[in-house]
Protein backbone atom coordinates (compact mmCIF):
# COMPACT_ATOMS: atom_id res chain seq x y z
CA UNK A 1 0.00 0.00 0.00
CA UNK A 2 1.20 3.62 -1.04
CA UNK A 3 1.07 6.41 1.17
CA UNK A 4 -1.48 8.77 1.34
CA UNK A 5 0.31 11.57 -0.32
CA UNK A 6 -1.86 14.49 0.87
CA UNK A 7 -0.18 14.32 4.27
CA UNK A 8 2.81 16.24 2.83
CA UNK A 9 3.08 19.67 3.86
CA UNK A 10 0.43 18.38 7.07
CA UNK A 11 1.23 20.63 10.69
CA UNK A 12 -0.09 19.07 13.58
CA UNK A 13 -0.75 21.21 16.85
CA UNK A 14 2.05 21.42 19.43
CA UNK A 15 2.00 18.83 22.10
CA UNK A 16 0.77 19.16 25.87
CA UNK A 17 3.89 20.86 27.45
CA UNK A 18 7.02 18.60 28.40
CA UNK A 19 8.89 19.63 31.78
CA UNK A 20 12.30 17.87 31.53
CA UNK A 21 13.50 16.50 34.99
CA UNK A 22 17.35 16.46 36.37
CA UNK A 23 16.60 12.54 36.92
CA UNK A 24 15.09 11.57 33.68
CA UNK A 25 18.38 13.30 31.58
CA UNK A 26 20.16 11.37 34.23
CA UNK A 27 18.14 7.76 33.37
CA UNK A 28 18.03 8.69 29.63
CA UNK A 29 22.28 9.19 30.31
CA UNK A 30 22.86 5.73 32.12
CA UNK A 31 20.81 4.12 29.41
CA UNK A 32 22.95 5.12 26.41
CA UNK A 33 26.03 4.06 28.90
CA UNK A 34 27.00 7.81 28.77
CA UNK A 35 28.85 8.65 32.26
CA UNK A 36 29.19 12.61 31.06
CA UNK A 37 29.33 14.86 34.54
CA UNK A 38 27.27 17.49 32.09
CA UNK A 39 24.22 15.10 32.07
CA UNK A 40 24.34 14.59 36.08
CA UNK A 41 25.98 17.01 38.47
CA UNK A 42 24.98 20.63 37.98
CA UNK A 43 28.28 22.00 38.77
CA UNK A 44 29.74 20.27 36.04
CA UNK A 45 26.87 21.81 33.76
CA UNK A 46 27.68 25.32 34.91
CA UNK A 47 31.17 25.07 34.53
CA UNK A 48 30.28 24.84 30.90
CA UNK A 49 27.95 27.87 31.00
CA UNK A 50 24.79 26.12 31.44
CA UNK A 51 22.34 26.92 34.08
CA UNK A 52 21.49 22.86 34.65
CA UNK A 53 22.12 19.97 33.89
CA UNK A 54 22.44 19.28 30.19
CA UNK A 55 20.76 16.54 28.12
CA UNK A 56 22.37 14.09 25.87
CA UNK A 57 22.24 14.97 21.77
CA UNK A 58 19.63 12.33 21.17
CA UNK A 59 17.94 13.18 24.31
CA UNK A 60 14.76 14.90 22.01
CA UNK A 61 14.08 11.51 20.75
CA UNK A 62 11.86 11.10 23.96
CA UNK A 63 9.77 14.18 23.20
CA UNK A 64 9.95 14.06 19.29
CA UNK A 65 8.97 10.66 18.92
CA UNK A 66 5.91 10.25 21.11
CA UNK A 67 4.61 13.52 19.43
CA UNK A 68 5.16 11.89 15.51
CA UNK A 69 3.15 8.93 16.70
CA UNK A 70 0.09 10.83 16.02
CA UNK A 71 0.76 11.01 12.07
CA UNK A 72 2.50 7.58 12.27
CA UNK A 73 -0.78 5.87 13.68
CA UNK A 74 -3.24 8.00 12.04
CA UNK A 75 -4.62 4.69 9.77
CA UNK A 76 -5.57 7.23 7.07
CA UNK A 77 -2.09 7.37 6.64
CA UNK A 78 -2.09 3.91 5.25
CA UNK A 79 1.65 3.14 7.53
CA UNK A 80 2.49 -0.58 8.06
CA UNK A 81 4.04 -0.01 11.34
CA UNK A 82 5.06 -3.62 11.51
CA UNK A 83 7.01 -3.37 8.73
CA UNK A 84 8.91 0.11 9.55
CA UNK A 85 12.44 0.62 10.55
CA UNK A 86 14.21 3.74 11.39
CA UNK A 87 16.25 5.04 8.14
CA UNK A 88 17.20 8.23 8.96
CA UNK A 89 17.66 11.02 12.02
CA UNK A 90 19.16 14.31 12.18
CA UNK A 91 18.94 16.88 14.85
CA UNK A 92 19.76 20.35 14.32
CA UNK A 93 20.30 22.35 17.65
CA UNK A 94 20.20 25.94 18.60
CA UNK A 95 21.46 25.14 22.07
CA UNK A 96 21.22 21.87 24.16
CA UNK A 97 17.63 20.53 26.01
CA UNK A 98 18.53 21.15 29.78
CA UNK A 99 16.75 20.58 33.22
CA UNK A 100 13.83 23.00 34.15
CA UNK A 101 13.32 23.32 29.84
CA UNK A 102 9.49 23.31 29.14
CA UNK A 103 9.35 22.14 26.07
CA UNK A 104 6.25 21.41 23.12
CA UNK A 105 6.62 19.62 20.22
CA UNK A 106 5.26 20.64 16.47
CA UNK A 107 5.41 18.15 13.85
CA UNK A 108 5.28 18.59 10.08
CA UNK A 109 5.21 15.85 7.52
CA UNK A 110 7.70 16.88 4.90
CA UNK A 111 7.95 13.92 2.83
CA UNK A 112 6.59 11.00 1.47
CA UNK A 113 8.49 9.03 -1.40
CA UNK A 114 8.80 5.61 -2.36
CA UNK A 115 12.51 4.05 -3.09
CA UNK A 116 13.02 0.45 -4.18
CA UNK A 117 9.78 -0.90 -2.80
CA UNK A 118 9.65 0.87 0.53
CA UNK A 119 7.23 3.59 1.50
CA UNK A 120 9.78 6.48 2.89
CA UNK A 121 7.68 9.14 5.33
CA UNK A 122 9.88 12.10 6.73
CA UNK A 123 8.71 14.11 9.38
CA UNK A 124 9.67 17.56 10.80
CA UNK A 125 9.96 17.85 14.85
CA UNK A 126 9.96 21.65 15.98
CA UNK A 127 11.23 21.75 19.63
CA UNK A 128 10.13 24.78 21.21
CA UNK A 129 9.94 26.34 24.90
CA UNK A 130 6.44 27.23 26.08
CA UNK A 131 8.08 31.29 25.44
CA UNK A 132 8.64 29.53 21.95
CA UNK A 133 12.33 30.05 22.25
CA UNK A 134 13.78 27.44 19.69
CA UNK A 135 15.47 24.64 20.90
CA UNK A 136 16.37 21.65 18.44
CA UNK A 137 14.39 20.20 15.61
CA UNK A 138 14.59 16.45 14.70
CA UNK A 139 13.80 15.09 11.15
CA UNK A 140 13.37 11.57 10.87
CA UNK A 141 12.81 9.12 8.30
CA UNK A 142 11.03 6.24 8.58
CA UNK A 143 10.99 3.29 6.17
CA UNK A 144 8.27 0.50 5.56
CA UNK A 145 10.17 -2.18 3.68
CA UNK A 146 8.37 -3.86 0.81
CA UNK A 147 5.05 -1.86 1.48
CA UNK A 148 5.37 0.42 -1.88
CA UNK A 149 2.63 -1.11 -4.27
CA UNK A 150 4.53 -2.57 -6.90
CA UNK B 1 42.43 19.13 28.07
CA UNK B 2 39.84 20.51 26.01
CA UNK B 3 40.07 20.44 22.04
CA UNK B 4 40.72 23.90 20.88
CA UNK B 5 40.09 25.48 16.95
CA UNK B 6 43.60 25.53 16.16
CA UNK B 7 44.63 22.30 17.02
CA UNK B 8 42.30 20.59 14.54
CA UNK B 9 42.73 19.63 11.58
CA UNK B 10 41.21 18.37 8.36
CA UNK B 11 41.46 14.54 8.12
CA UNK B 12 42.64 13.91 11.31
CA UNK B 13 41.49 10.96 13.36
CA UNK B 14 39.86 10.69 16.39
CA UNK B 15 40.48 8.17 18.82
CA UNK B 16 38.24 5.53 17.71
CA UNK B 17 36.21 3.64 20.65
CA UNK B 18 34.16 -0.02 20.71
CA UNK B 19 30.58 -0.12 22.74
CA UNK B 20 29.38 -3.45 24.17
CA UNK B 21 25.42 -3.29 23.39
CA UNK B 22 23.80 -6.27 24.91
CA UNK B 23 20.08 -7.60 26.01
CA UNK B 24 19.81 -5.50 28.93
CA UNK B 25 20.60 -2.30 27.21
CA UNK B 26 17.97 -2.02 25.07
CA UNK B 27 15.66 -3.07 28.05
CA UNK B 28 17.04 -0.18 29.38
CA UNK B 29 17.19 1.92 26.93
CA UNK B 30 13.24 1.10 25.76
CA UNK B 31 12.64 2.40 29.47
CA UNK B 32 14.30 5.61 29.48
CA UNK B 33 13.07 6.64 25.61
CA UNK B 34 9.65 5.22 25.90
CA UNK B 35 10.44 2.98 22.34
CA UNK B 36 8.96 -0.92 23.68
CA UNK B 37 8.57 -1.81 20.19
CA UNK B 38 9.53 -5.43 20.87
CA UNK B 39 11.41 -6.39 18.06
CA UNK B 40 14.03 -4.50 20.53
CA UNK B 41 13.72 -7.05 23.48
CA UNK B 42 11.54 -10.45 21.97
CA UNK B 43 13.51 -12.58 20.14
CA UNK B 44 10.14 -14.19 18.91
CA UNK B 45 9.03 -11.43 17.43
CA UNK B 46 11.84 -10.25 16.15
CA UNK B 47 12.25 -13.42 13.85
CA UNK B 48 8.59 -13.55 13.47
CA UNK B 49 9.18 -10.38 11.28
CA UNK B 50 12.11 -11.42 9.69
CA UNK B 51 15.06 -10.20 11.41
CA UNK B 52 17.44 -12.56 12.19
CA UNK B 53 17.58 -12.24 16.17
CA UNK B 54 16.46 -9.03 18.60
CA UNK B 55 18.11 -5.53 17.11
CA UNK B 56 19.12 -2.32 19.01
CA UNK B 57 17.29 0.48 18.62
CA UNK B 58 19.15 2.45 16.27
CA UNK B 59 18.68 5.48 18.46
CA UNK B 60 20.91 3.90 20.95
CA UNK B 61 23.31 3.50 18.35
CA UNK B 62 23.36 6.92 17.33
CA UNK B 63 23.30 7.68 20.87
CA UNK B 64 26.73 5.91 21.70
CA UNK B 65 28.33 6.95 18.20
CA UNK B 66 27.84 10.78 19.15
CA UNK B 67 30.12 9.83 22.14
CA UNK B 68 33.22 9.85 20.12
CA UNK B 69 33.34 13.80 19.25
CA UNK B 70 31.65 14.65 22.64
CA UNK B 71 33.97 12.73 24.57
CA UNK B 72 36.64 14.19 22.74
CA UNK B 73 35.39 17.85 22.55
CA UNK B 74 34.45 17.96 25.94
CA UNK B 75 30.94 19.55 25.36
CA UNK B 76 28.34 17.72 25.37
CA UNK B 77 26.25 21.03 24.31
CA UNK B 78 28.13 21.93 21.72
CA UNK B 79 25.96 19.96 19.30
CA UNK B 80 25.13 21.92 16.72
CA UNK B 81 23.83 19.21 13.96
CA UNK B 82 24.19 15.79 14.22
CA UNK B 83 22.29 13.36 11.44
CA UNK B 84 22.80 9.95 11.13
CA UNK B 85 21.78 7.29 8.14
CA UNK B 86 20.59 3.67 9.77
CA UNK B 87 22.04 1.00 7.14
CA UNK B 88 21.87 -2.35 8.66
CA UNK B 89 20.16 -3.68 11.95
CA UNK B 90 22.47 -4.17 15.13
CA UNK B 91 21.95 -7.51 15.85
CA UNK B 92 22.30 -8.29 19.54
CA UNK B 93 22.71 -12.13 20.09
CA UNK B 94 21.53 -13.20 23.83
CA UNK B 95 24.93 -14.45 24.52
CA UNK B 96 27.15 -12.75 23.11
CA UNK B 97 25.90 -9.35 22.76
CA UNK B 98 27.48 -6.76 20.20
CA UNK B 99 29.83 -4.79 19.94
CA UNK B 100 30.19 -1.30 18.17
CA UNK B 101 33.42 0.23 16.76
CA UNK B 102 33.16 3.81 16.53
CA UNK B 103 35.62 6.27 14.24
CA UNK B 104 35.50 9.57 13.65
CA UNK B 105 37.86 11.73 11.46
CA UNK B 106 37.39 15.88 10.80
CA UNK B 107 35.94 16.56 7.76
CA UNK B 108 35.75 20.34 7.70
CA UNK B 109 37.14 23.24 9.92
CA UNK B 110 35.78 26.08 9.79
CA UNK B 111 37.11 29.37 11.66
CA UNK B 112 34.77 31.65 10.90
CA UNK B 113 31.76 29.75 12.67
CA UNK B 114 33.88 28.17 15.42
CA UNK B 115 32.94 25.03 13.80
CA UNK B 116 34.28 21.57 13.37
CA UNK B 117 32.49 19.33 11.20
CA UNK B 118 33.30 15.29 11.79
CA UNK B 119 32.79 11.99 9.46
CA UNK B 120 31.06 9.00 12.29
CA UNK B 121 31.44 5.91 10.92
CA UNK B 122 30.21 2.84 13.12
CA UNK B 123 30.13 -1.05 12.58
CA UNK B 124 29.49 -4.35 13.97
CA UNK B 125 32.07 -7.29 13.02
CA UNK B 126 33.05 -5.05 10.21
CA UNK B 127 29.68 -4.14 8.42
CA UNK B 128 28.93 -0.67 8.27
CA UNK B 129 25.61 -0.03 10.75
CA UNK B 130 25.69 3.92 10.38
CA UNK B 131 26.13 5.62 6.97
CA UNK B 132 26.54 9.42 6.39
CA UNK B 133 26.64 10.25 9.96
CA UNK B 134 27.65 13.73 10.82
CA UNK B 135 28.29 15.53 13.56
CA UNK B 136 29.10 19.43 13.42
CA UNK B 137 30.34 21.19 17.16
CA UNK B 138 31.54 24.32 18.17
CA UNK B 139 34.72 24.26 19.39
CA UNK B 140 36.63 26.75 21.34
CA UNK B 141 39.40 28.99 19.78
CA UNK B 142 41.53 29.31 22.65
CA UNK B 143 42.03 27.60 25.67
CA UNK B 144 40.80 30.79 27.58
CA UNK B 145 37.75 31.76 25.44
CA UNK B 146 35.75 31.03 22.44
Amino acid sequence: MTLDQSFVGRAYPATAPYEVGREKIREFADAIGDDNPAYRDPAAAQALGYADVIAPPTFPIVMTMSAAAQIVADPDLGLDYSKVVHGEQRFVYTRPVQAGDVLRVAVHVDAIRVAAGNDLLTTRAEVTTVGGEHVVTAYSTLVARGTAAG
Amino acid sequence: MAVVLSDVTIGADLPSRSFGIERASMVRYAGASGDFNPIHWSEQIATGVGLPNVIAHGMLTMAIAARVVTDWIGDPGAVVEYGVRFTRPVVVPHDAGATLDVAGKVRAVNHDTGTVVVDLTASVSGQTVLAKSRMTVRVRSAAQGW
